[in-house]
């Protein structure tokens, strides 16, 4: 399964970026190779609205299958369900981190969105 | 005759000297509160008989038995009102500027327009000055439709007197183009002088003359007039800071009203905007 998590750097050691839409980065991180590489999110960082619908498209081209993510917007989670991408959210520390949290279990796919629009 | 009256700076009198400009001209001018967030013209005109109309915009509806999910319409739209993942798109209809983009490249023909409602324009007289006003849902970001459908109301023959709201932004613009004059009113503080900068560029970009009311003169510093001088820009008019006139304007009433004076030198203004205007 490939897993998409904000990150505020391109290392799986980076901090989780706690945004989705306007998250710096997304780091993909693919369950069955153990392998990652991350993808800037120019396009979600410089968009006047919407961010969090363009990062969903964006984590949707990449082929992501789940987000771990901060949290998550009512407009994100609607693209994000559209596009069969489940999505959770509460992660903090790095990103292999919080990918240990939901492997581990401690983590679970949210079934709403987490926060208003425009939170942060 | 379109006048706009505009500044960079909020609060420096743009709506005391729009709805001045009205009041001397009474009998042959509409005014067009453009300032659509907050519209305040009404709190010194108090029009009677207001009529309402509500402002929309168009809006994509897709038909699903027509839509093959080709993903189109969400690749067109730049502001993420639509779109798709290879499914019946998805709608976020307060992104939407209604371009109507989505609706000319979907090659299915699934996609029709439907009005968003964003605001309301309230009409009434106020003793010879038509008032026409924008106000904008709360909550809604887009302005600039809405200005668009004031402007409509700009009188063919008479006088049309634009207030315009502050800063540089979109529903500036909006407001002051295609307007023949813009009148822009500022204080003499650093503040009015650095803001009256940005808007002077704004109103140079789109091609129209302009000149200057200084409002409050007595407080702050001589750098506006010494850089009007400098950059050849008329200086309209001078405003002394009254208290008096502060007073009345917290109380709604207009400043002819608390001062009769000011009618002829609002007189005067407007002949000298008319004047600018033939020139230019």
């Amino acid at each position: 399964m490939k897993i998409a998590v904000t990150a505020q750097g391109v290392t799986p050691d980076s901090p989780v970026d706690p945004r989705f839409g306007r998250a710096a980065t997304f780091v993909l991180f693919d369950t069955e190779t153990s392998e990652s590489h991350a993808v800037h999110n120019d396009q979600g960082v410089n968009a006047s609205g919407g961010a969090g619908i363009q990062a969903a498209e964006t984590v949707s081209r990449l082929g992501a299958e789940l987000v771990i993510t901060g949290h998550c917007g009512p407009k994100a989670f609607r693209a994000l369900e559209a596009a069969g991408i489940k999505v959770v959210v509460g992660a903090a520390g790095t990103v292999t981190e919080a990918i240990s949290r939901f492997t581990g279990g401690a983590l679970q796919p949210a079934s709403a969105a987490d926060t208003d629009e425009h939170w942060s | 005759m379109r006048i706009a009256v505009a500044s960079g700076k909020g609060g420096t009198g743009k709506t005391t000297v729009a709805v001045a400009l009205a009041q001397v001209i009474a009998g042959r001018t509409r005014l067009l509160d453009c300032d659509v967030e907050a519209p305040n013209c009404h709190l010194f005109l108090r029009p009677n008989g207001v009529e309402t109309e509500t402002v929309g915009i168009p809006v994509p509806q897709v038909d699903a038995a027509k839509c093959t999910a080709c993903g189109d319409c969400g690749q067109f739209c730049e502001f993420n009102a639509i779109v798709s993942f290879k499914t019946e798109p998805l709608l976020f209809p307060e992104l939407c500027h209604g371009c109507g983009g989505c609706m000319k490249v979907c090659p299915e023909g699934a996609i029709r327009e439907v009005d968003r409602p964003i605001g309301v324009i309230e009409h009434g007289d106020c003793g010879g000055v038509e008032l026409v006003q924008g106000r904008l849902n709360v909550g809604e970001a887009l302005a600039p439709p809405l200005v668009r459908a004031v402007k409509a109301y700009a009188c063919a023959n008479g006088v049309t007197i634009v207030d315009s709201p502050a800063g540089t932004s979109c529903t500036m613009i909006e407001a002051v183009r295609e307007c023949d004059y813009v009148v822009m009113v500022t204080e003499p503080t650093p503040f009015g002088l650095r803001d009256l900068k940005l808007a002077v560029g704004a109103v140079r970009v789109l091609r129209i003359p302009f000149g200057v009311v200084v409002n409050r003169v007595g407080i702050g510093d001589g750098r506006v007039n010494e850089y009007c001088h400098s950059q050849n820009i008329p200086l309209l008019l001078e405003i002394a800071d009254d208290r008096h006139i502060a007073e009345a304007y917290s109380r709604g009433e207009t400043i002819i009203g608390a001062v009769p004076a000011m009618r002829s030198t609002f007189a005067q203004l407007f002949h000298r905007v008319e004047s600018e205007c033939h020139h230019a």
